[in-house]
Parts: C-alpha cells; structure tokens; sequence
C-alpha cells in the first residue's frame, strides 16, 4: 500500500468516524449520568430523516439540521420519560424506539416524497459541502505532513470539525465546570447529589438532551454531508458501534476520539477490499470485512483490550431512599 | 409502589398499553394522510376474515411463538437476549445444512434432524455472548446484538461464497429435496376441511405450542426452572444457594438461542423450502415484543405471537392493497415494547389511578 | 411531652428563640403504616439531643422530613422559632439543617474536595469553589480535629474519615444543626469516641446536634437530653442526666426488657469445625481474612465480635461456599474444599452446614419469590420436595412450608404470599426455619435479629440456644455486643481480618471486647 492509498483510507477514516464519534459523545453525555442509552441508533436515523427532508424541502441544510435535531431531541426525550419519570427499563425504551424510528422514518420519508421511503438527493446548499482548510494547497507540497493536511485533514464539511471541537468542549464541560461535575456525580451515586439539594431528574433530563443534540448532529451528517440524502435504514448499526466504542473508551472523551476514528478506520477498510487483499495477500470476503468492526467489538467487550468499569449508577432508576 | 389487583395487572396492562400503541399508530396513519378505519378493516379482512388469512396470520404466529419463548427464558434468567434475530438465521443455516446432507426418506425424520440442527445452530449463536457475559462480564446485551450483525454477514458469506449452487444468480441455496417439505395446514387431515387453498402456516406451529408448554412446566416445575428463576431474581442470593451463576447464564442463553433457532423449521423448511438471505425477516426481534406484552408467560407468549401474527400478516395486506408502507408493522411494534416494556409504570400508574388505589410510597 | 415542650419555652422567654427545631403535631403514614403518630419535639439550641429508638420505631422517617426527603401528612416545624416549610433537601439546606446519613452519600470516585462543593458550588466555573473549599476546609479542620486529606478519593478513605467528610460537608454548607442518623454503626468504639468529641466541639460552638441512635451507651454518653420513640409515637422526653439505661429501655420497648436468654451451661463435645489459617481474598485483590485459627465444637455457640466491615462477613462466606478461600477448614474430620469444585453452597449443605446470611434481602431470601418458594430455596435439589426424576413437588413443597410456618409462628401463615410481603421478623422466621430445621451439624449465622422485632428475637435466640443444646456446633456473627455476650459459649473478636483471641462470656466484659473490636491486643 502506498502513502497515497493510505492517506485515501485515512481520509475516508475521518469521514465514516464522524458520526460514530458524534453518537459516542451523545452516548458519554448519557451514560455519564447514570442513563443507559442503546437508542443511539434511532435517533440518529430520525434525524437523518427529518434533516434530509427538511433540507430537501427548504433547500437549506442548515434548517435541515435544526430539524434533524428537533427530530431527535423528541426521541430523547421519550427516553427521559420512560427511564426517569417512570423509572422503566432503560434498556428496553432504547430498543423500542429504535424499532419506532426504524418504521417511522420510512413512513414519514414515503408520505412526503413518495420516493419509496426516501428523501430525493440533495444539493448545493441542501447539503453541508467540503471546506478547505487554509493554506491546504499551498502546504499540499511539503514532505509527508503537507499531503495529509491537504488530504486528510482539509476537505471535509463544518460538520466533521465541529465533532472534533466537540472532544474538548465535551472534555471542558465534564472536567472544568459545575454542571459536569454535577452530572459525572448523579452517574455515580444520585443520592449524593439528591441530599446536596440538586434535582436528580433534571440533571439526568439535560444529560439525555444533550445526547439528543449530538445524536441529531450525527443523523444530519449522515443525511446531509456523508450522503446527499435519507436512505432507509441508512444509519446502518452507526450507534451499536458507537455504543461499543463508548465502552472501549471507558467513557472518556478523549479515548472516545481514539476508539470511534479505529472503528471509522475499520470501516474504511471494508471499503477497499482490494487493499485489504494487497496487505493480506489473499482474498478476504466483503462480509468478514463488514463484519470486522462488531467482532472487534465484541473483543472489546469481552474485556481483552482493558477493563472497561461503567457508572456505578448506571442503568439504575433513582428512587429515594434514606 | 402502587398496588393493583392481580388480574388488572395481568391481563389490563398488556390490554391498555396495547390500545395506547394502537390510539398512537392510528394517529400516525393520520398524520401521514391516510385512514386509519379503512387500515384497520383491510387488516382484519386480510388476516381474519378468512380460512386463507388465518393460514399466514398462524404461519407468523408459529415463528413469534419461538423467539418470544427463547426471550422469556433468558428474560427468566435476568438475561435480555436482542439476538434472536442473529440465532434465528444461524438456526436456518442449520435447517439447511440438515436438509441438503443426505436424501431424507420421509420428512417426519427430516423435520426430527433439521429440528435438532436449527437448535443446535441457533443455541451455538447464543453460547457466545452467554460465555462471555458468564465469564467475562461483558454485557450480553451489546453482545448479542454484535453476534446479530456478525451473523447477518456470516450467513451472507455462506450463502454467496459457500453453498449457492454453481450457475445461480441469487445468494441462497438450493431448493431442498421433496421429501423434506412439512405438511401445510391443508394438507393435514381434518384441517384441510377448513383450510381449503394452500396456506403456509404447517405442522411446526403444533411443535410450537409443544414448546410453550414446555417452556411453562420448565420454567415452574422443574429444579432447572426453579434454579433459572431465582438467578434472575438475585444473583447474589442465587450463589447463597449454591446455584451455579456460569451454569445457569449457560443453559438458560442455549435454551432461548435453541428456541430462536427452532423457528426456522417454520421459514426455512416449512415456507421457503431452501435457506435465504435474511430469512427470518425481524422475527427475532418480535419475540421482544411478544415477551413482554406475554408478561414473560407462555400462555402470554402464546396469545401475543398470535397478536403480532395478526399484525404482520395485516401489515403485509396493508402494504398490497393500501398505499400504507409495511413499515407500520414496526412502529407499532416499536410502540408495544415501549409501553409494555418501559413505560409500564405509567400503564400501572394510570390504571392503579382509575381503580382510585393511591399512589404511597411504601414505608421503609 | 407537649407541655414539657412549652414550658420550657416560657421559662426562656429570651430574644432569641430558646429552640433551635420544634416538631408540632408530625404525621405521616406510608399506606396502611403509621410510622410518626403526633410527633412533638423541641431541641433547645446548643444541646446534643439524642433520639432513641428500636428498628422501625418511626426516627429515621422523623428524620427524612425534617430533611425535606418525606412530606409530613400534618404538622408544622419551626427552625429557630420560625415555621419553616421543608418541602426538599434544598430548604432544609437553607434553614441551615445538615444530615449525616447512616449510608454516606458520597461519590466514591471524587476527591474529598469534590464531594464537599457538590451542590455548593460558587459559580459554574469549579476552579475557584475548589480554592475557597481548601480554604474553608483547612480551618475546619483545625477547629474541630476533622482532618482529612481534601484531594484524597474517597474510596480510599476509610469508613470513619468517610463520616469526617459528610460532617464538612453540613458544616462548608454552614449548617448550625446537625443531624447524625446512626453515626456509630460502622464505626470502631475508638473513632466512635472520636466522633463524640468533634460533636461535643462543635456543640460548644453553639451548634445544635442530635443524634439517632439504639444504642443506649451512647445516648447516657454523648446527649444532654433524649427523646425516646416507639412504633411511630413519642413517649417522653428527658434529660439524660436524670436518666438511667433501664428507665430509657423500658421506654423503648414498652415493657422490661429480657435482655438475658435463659442457658443452661454448654457442655462440648468433639470439634465439628476446624479451621486452620484462613485467608479470603474480594474481587479486588484485597486480602480480607488474613489467616485466622479457631475451632467450635459440638453443643457450643462461638460468637464472633466486632465492628462491621472486619472480616465476618467473608468468614461467614467463605464457610458457606459463596467466597474462595485458601487454608484448611474441617466438618467432624473431613476436609471442606475452599476453592474448585464443591466451594459452593450446594456441597456445603449436603456436608451439614446451615447458614441463615447476614442480609437476609440480599442473600437469605428471593424477595419476589412466594413463602413456599423461598423453604426450597438452597435445598430445591433434596429427594423430598422431587415429584419424579424430572419435575419437582410443589405441592409437597407447599405443605412443608405450612408446617413450618406453625412451628416457628410465621404469621401470616400463608405459603403462596410473596417473601416481601412478610414483616422483618417473619421473613427471618422463614429463613431461620428453613436451615434450622435442617438439623445441621454447623450452623452458620450471621446477625441474627437484625431489622427484627423484640417477640421474634427471643424466639429466635430460643432456637439458637435449642440446636445448641441438641449437640450441634453454631457460628454466631453480630455486631450487638448484647447479643453476642448473652448468647455466646466463647467469644472470640474479629479485627481487621484477624481474630483478637478467645474470651469467655463469664470473665470478660463489654469494656475488654470493645479495647479488641479497635485492635487493641488485650493479651495477658
């Protein structure tokens, strides 16, 4: 493989990354504050939806955005009555909404445009385009960084930045402020924050709308920028994987930058089988390929790759007790 | 907590939160222009109102029965198995491998061997992330919806790759030989007087119900369920009692992944008569909804899958006869995990409310 | 207890107000339980109060109220001779009221610091409320020998810096009444001292404090006046210099206690237990028994002393096959496995162990199971409750279970009705039942009467001492000296995973056992 091809892979790396480090963050935020979240994935895919639509509709991606986050933050919300309110299985609400966002999206895409369950291809200001970075061409010359600052780095749309700035902000917030202190105290022990007088359901309420937000974020690259448009199902496992990456992470920030750009690299393999089979020197089948990253996943999860300790108080409704 | 009557909390939670699922769905249909009454008509009309309809309703019926059981064992256990989809396709690997091994004589033989490989298939998927969960902790929740994906693409290999006969063009596999077809509903004496055309539901449901009877007397009056039961209840408590944590996560996890699998008796070898990609076709994933709107009991199991056999074959009427997409079938299943499964406090809240029982928190 | 309560008020007709709480009237009922009937109370300022009390006499839910975690169904409370609503935690913060729970409420994995501004914060930035927190920290600790280490997590803390940290925490919150919920429990009768002194600080600092407890020493002790409660009511008010333990356990329990069971003397036979050099190991690696000796023979109760947290709980697993082990332990000769095969509770039981747990929700009982389900429970593998090879006999089951309940008196005695459905002291009944009658040749127990009322701790101390007296060998873990001394043949005092030698009940006494529960080696 040569540095070209690699820094082609390393390009697609970063682009298929993006949404599962935005739906990994989304997960942090969650998780965090002691909230079980495996609907990652329907969110994301209702807001792929509702973004494209909205986009192909308005003609602005930038309304398509909002819509996507709207779309859901309803999702999240939802979840927040079923796990907080009613203190019902957490793991079960995700699930369902899941299926929900499955059924609806294709329901909701096929009134609207007909089009068999998807939304009609996007362009020009419909969709988030690649940026250049500046200086990407006159640096494209020096040695070795020049090419990958050029190839790598410049070109992608707003998004894919903003869900890197997105690392330290996530890091700052939990790390350096009261509200993150807050919110990684109700993950761990709720109580200790109930009798220090600080509401339990409203933390866990703002947690679970800041992971509807990034989970919005996530579904509108996918509709908006990776592809230009809704597709049924199109999120396609995004936010499992996102959800191991979490794990693999151990529910950090940082690491979770590092585990979902492995993962997005993965994927990007399973994109060029005829440079897995240059590397390996034989065939490799496609599907071993797509399947790569959820095996890898569940080595993860397996525990061969570290130990991986959760919020103590995770997935446990808080109900008050002396 | 509130107290409700026993029977209320049996039998008019499931009832109500599957009004809600249906209240919502219809208002969906609404909200996407359509007609809800007309909707529903085409689905009762469909899956009900004739010998024909009834022929698929219990055709899906059949298969829900299986991965509703196979979640309501592990559930048993404390276990939450989203990978019946993965183990029921597996199972079907397993029926197909059995069906094209060598010329079957008779297909009550080839049924008893391709029972026992779609078992041993689907229970094979499941030992995995039960293995894992018992012995490294990892949350068999995350790993048995991997082991779906991974079975999804190792079942595409196969299909591709492997066992697609030399000049065909579709991924699957050969159709299997005559001898192993199973019996429909109306080729069985006695029944073939009400099913009078060719239906696909087949002798698998009566296997079926079989196994919910077994599920019942397993899970209530043997050592083994008593075991499953109490692990479920308490894991501490259960390793007080000497009930072994690995053995149970074990045999419980190869009890449900043998229940998934078994449904694929009913596609694979009862409908399809060879294996495809994506055979099972979410039927692993119902079993979800058919658990809990079952209360994780088998006569429950039992009339829900019926429920959702209703569902489906109407949904299918839908998406012929309507311009109502299919995909309505998953929202309202989405909608009846919700309410049955998470906001089942809310249910019991609004019914403990009706029935003017106060909401106390219990004095500690 | 009323009129007390207004005369003192008139006597002090100061311009400050002479009280720093006054509870009038509080009720509250969960369902069908009445757990505060009228409740009327007044702490002078300034005083340590003591309220005592049995288990579910009715304190701690006084106390969440008064904490704004419980609503009163009626009643008024005046902070400081104001009414002051408490709807939440954040008013009775605000009314300068601070809590010590009996269960810290910290987060294990902050700093000492972290967990003192949670909730307190000063802006939304942490840097500067960190700083402050030093600050304040460093001062208080001063005045009121409280030091601990504020950048220290708090899961390397031990129990009794854990406590020093949610005393701060109150006081950083500039609480002048402190409430401690059963501050002693975890702690050794050295920081239990300790603890006294810090309140008697902060006492002369013009705070007011009071102090839950069922512990009669500490009331005569510490407090200045006591509030005695039973079963939901208060039924008097003292001053504790004009007290004396008998008058205030008669209060208690409405009647005189019998705080002595009646024994013949043991008479021992062979030894049934030997164990030689046990050691256990948690999940963490920490090495928690660290190779203890001892043997109990036949027709004798061993009790084991000590405070909570030093090793009994994983002797009485390790014994019970629930923990691995490693050293040598024998049954009447045999070698029991202590890790491998046959280390689980089945084996234990089929050699002759019985074991009523410490925590009988967690442990000793399927909450959700039914009374019936519960009597197999550990013993669904014996012949007797199997219909046929395949199926088990639930009916036999039901039946035994029905017998059971009229021997040991399980009220109600219906075996269909679900195991949280019973009281503290009949589910007890049910746990004792099962593994008494059993007919065990060890019998493991591990805090007995815990959460159990006066009538089923005589019972069940009756059963105890019958086995004994059937020539059986019993292991008794409790962390109520009483019951350890009244019913124990030897006592020997368990200390950081070690034992702290062997004592007789006629020779020794609370004073000795308490220098061996802080570690203090009393060999002579």
């Amino acid at each position: 493989m040569d540095y070209a091809t690699l820094l082609q892979i390393l390009d697609s790396t970063l682009r298929l990354g993006t949404p599962l480090l935005l739906a990994c963050l989304a997960g942090l935020f969650s998780e965090r504050a002691g909230i079980f979240d495996i609907g990652l994935e329907g969110k994301m895919l209702m807001s792929a939806m509702a973004s494209g639509a909205v986009a192909a509709l308005s003609g602005s991606v930038w309304i398509g955005l909002g819509a996507g986050i709207c779309a859901s933050l309803i999702l999240a919300g939802i979840h927040g009555l079923a796990s907080i309110t009613f203190r019902g299985n957490q793991l079960i609400s995700g699930v369902a909404l899941n299926f929900i966002a499955s059924g609806i999206t294709v329901l909701v895409a096929q009134a609207l445009f007909g089009q068999g369950g998807r939304t009609p291809p996007l362009q020009g200001a419909a969709r988030f385009n690649p940026i250049d970075l500046p200086f990407a061409e006159a640096l494209s010359s020096v040695p070795v960084l020049g090419p990958f600052y050029a190839e790598v780095l410049s070109g992608h749309s707003i998004l894919v930045y903003a869900a890197l700035a997105a690392v330290p902000a996530s890091w700052w917030l939990l790390y350096r402020t009261r509200f993150g202190l807050r919110l990684r105290a109700v993950g761990e022990n709720p109580a200790a924050v109930d009798t220090a007088g600080v509401s339990v359901v409203g933390l866990r309420f703002a947690a679970v709308a800041i992971t509807g937000v990034l989970c919005g974020i996530a579904g509108a690259y996918m509709a908006t920028a990776l592809q230009a448009g809704f597709g049924r199902e199109m999120t396609a496992g995004r936010g499992y994987i996102a959800l191991a990456a979490l794990i693999f992470a151990k529910w950090r920030p940082w690491s979770a930058l590092g585990a979902t750009m492995l993962f997005g690299f993965f994927q990007a393999l399973a994109l060029r089988p005829d440079v897995v089979e240059g590397v390996v020197g034989r065939k490799v089948p496609v599907s071993l390929l797509d399947a790569l990253p959820y095996i890898l996943t569940v080595l993860v999860l397996a525990g061969f790759v570290g130990k991986a300790i959760p919020p103590r108080a995770g997935g446990q409704p808080y109900v008050k007790e002396r | 907590m509130e107290r409700l009557p026993k029977w209320a909390d049996v039998a008019l939670v499931p009832l109500i939160s599957l009004l809600f699922a249906a209240v919502i769905s219809a208002l969906v249909i609404l909200a996407i222009g359509k007609d809800p009454v007309e909707a529903l008509n085409t689905m009762v009309t469909g899956a009900l109102g004739s010998a024909y309809g009834w022929g698929y309703t219990l055709y899906y019926t059949t298969s829900f029965i299986f991965t509703g059981l196979a979640v309501t064992v592990a559930f048993h256990a404390g276990l939450f198995n989203i990978g019946g989809e993965g183990q029921a396709q597996l199972g079907g690997l397993g029926v197909a491998l059995v069906c094209l091994a060598v010329p079957w004589p008779h297909w009550t033989v080839a049924l008893l061997a391709a029972s026992l490989g779609a078992a041993a298939f689907g229970a094979a998927w499941a030992a995995i992330p039960a293995y894992l969960q018992a012995k490294r902790g990892s949350h068999i929740v995350i790993t048995t919806i991997m082991f779906n994906y991974i079975g999804a693409a190792l079942i595409v290999y196969m299909l591709v790759d492997v066992l697609r006969p030399a000049g065909q063009m579709d991924p699957a596999t050969a159709n299997f030989p005559k001898e192993t077809e199973l019996p429909t509903l109306n080729h069985i004496p006695g029944l073939n007087l009400i099913f009078e055309k060719g239906v696909p539901a087949n002798v698998t449901l009566f296997i079926a119900l079989a196994a919910a009877v077994a599920v019942w007397a397993l899970l209530w009056h043997t050592r083994l369920g008593y075991q499953i039961r109490a692990f479920g209840k308490s894991e501490p408590a259960a390793r007080y009692a000497g009930i072994n944590p690995f053995r149970i996560i074990m045999i419980s996890m190869l009890i449900s992944g043998a229940l998934s699998g078994l449904m694929s008796i009913n596609n694979v070898m009862g409908e399809a008569g060879r294996l495809v990609q994506n055979s099972s076709e979410g039927a692993g994933f119902i079993g979800i909804a058919v658990a809990l709107m079952g209360r994780n009991h088998p006569i429950g199991v039992v009339l829900a899958a019926v429920l959702f056999g209703f569902l489906y074959q109407g949904g299918a009427e839908l998406g012929l006869w309507t311009s109502i997409p299919i995909e309505l079938r998953t929202v309202v299943q989405g909608l009846v995990i919700l309410f049955t499964g998470a906001l089942d406090q809310m249910v019991r809240m609004l019914l403990a409310w009706v029935f003017n029982f106060r909401a106390q928190p219990r004095a500690a | 207890m009323a009129d007390q309560a207004n005369t003192g008020r008139q006597e002090t007709a100061a311009p400050t107000p002479a009280y720093a709480i006054e509870l009038k009237g509080i009720s509250k009922a969960f369902g069908p339980v009445q757990a505060n009937k009228d409740i009327n109370i007044a702490v002078p300022r300034g005083t340590i109060h003591g309220i005592i009390g049995e288990n579910g006499a009715g304190k701690s839910t006084l106390m969440s109220i008064l904490y704004g975690f419980y609503k009163a169904d009626s009643g008024a409370i005046l902070i400081n001779g104001q009414l002051t609503p408490i709807p939440d935690s954040q008013s009775a913060i605000r009314a300068g009221i601070g809590m010590v729970f009996q269960h810290f409420k910290l987060v294990q994995n902050f700093t000492v610091l972290e967990n003192v501004i949670l909730g307190a914060e000063d802006g939304p930035m942490l840097n500067s409320s960190l700083a402050k927190a030093r600050k304040v920290l460093a001062g208080l600790s001063r005045d009121y020998e409280l030091d601990v280490d504020p950048d220290a997590l708090i899961e390397d803390l031990s129990v009794g810096h854990q406590q020093r940290v949610e005393i701060l925490k109150a006081l950083y919150r500039q609480a002048e009444i402190l409430i401690l919920d059963e501050p002693t429990g975890v702690l050794t009768p050295d920081e239990a001292d300790h603890l006294f002194r810090i309140l008697k600080g902060l006492k002369d600092q013009g705070k007011t404090i009071i102090l839950i407890t069922h512990k009669l020493r500490e009331i005569m002790e510490a407090t200045d006046n006591v509030s005695v409660m039973r079963r939901g009511t208060m039924v008097g008010t003292v001053k504790t210099a004009e007290s004396s333990p008998e008058s205030l356990a008669e209060l208690m329990v409405g009647r005189k206690v019998l705080l002595e069971v009646e024994k013949k003397p043991a008479t021992p036979g062979a030894v049934v237990l030997q164990v030689e050099n046990l050691k256990v190991r948690d999940e963490h690696g920490v090495e928690r028994l660290k190779g203890i000796s001892f043997d109990i023979r036949a027709g004798e109760i061993l009790g084991i002393a000590g405070v909570a947290g030093n090793g009994q709980s994983e002797l009485l697993a390790a014994l019970g096959g629930m923990m691995r082990a490693s050293g040598k332990v024998t049954l009447k000769g045999a070698d029991l496995p202590l890790s491998g095969k046959g280390a689980d509770g089945q084996s234990r039981r089929s050699a002759g162990i019985a074991h009523v747990p410490e925590d009988r929700h967690h442990y000793g009982l399927i909450l959700d199971f039914t009374a019936w389900e519960n009597v197999a429970f550990g013993y669904h593998n014996d012949p007797k409750y199997q219909k046929n090879a395949l199926f088990m006999d639930n009916a036999a089951l039901r039946a035994d279970t029905e017998a059971k309940m009229a021997t040991f008196d399980v009220r109600p005695p219906i075996p269909t009705l679900a195991a949280k459905s019973f009281s503290g002291g009949n589910q007890q009944k049910i746990v004792v039942a099962r593994e008494i009658e059993r007919n065990p040749d060890l019998l493991l127990i591990g805090q007995p009467t815990r959460g159990v009322d006066i009538g089923a701790i005589e019972f069940i101390h009756k059963e105890i001492v019958a086995l004994r007296d059937q020539g059986k060998a019993i292991l008794l873990v409790s962390v109520e000296l009483d019951e350890i001394m009244s019913l124990s043949d030897r006592i020997a005092v368990m200390f950081d995973g070690r034992l702290m030698g062997m004592r007789n009940p006629e020779t020794t006494n609370e004073r000795e056992l308490g220098l061996l529960m802080a570690g203090m080696s009393g060999e002579s």
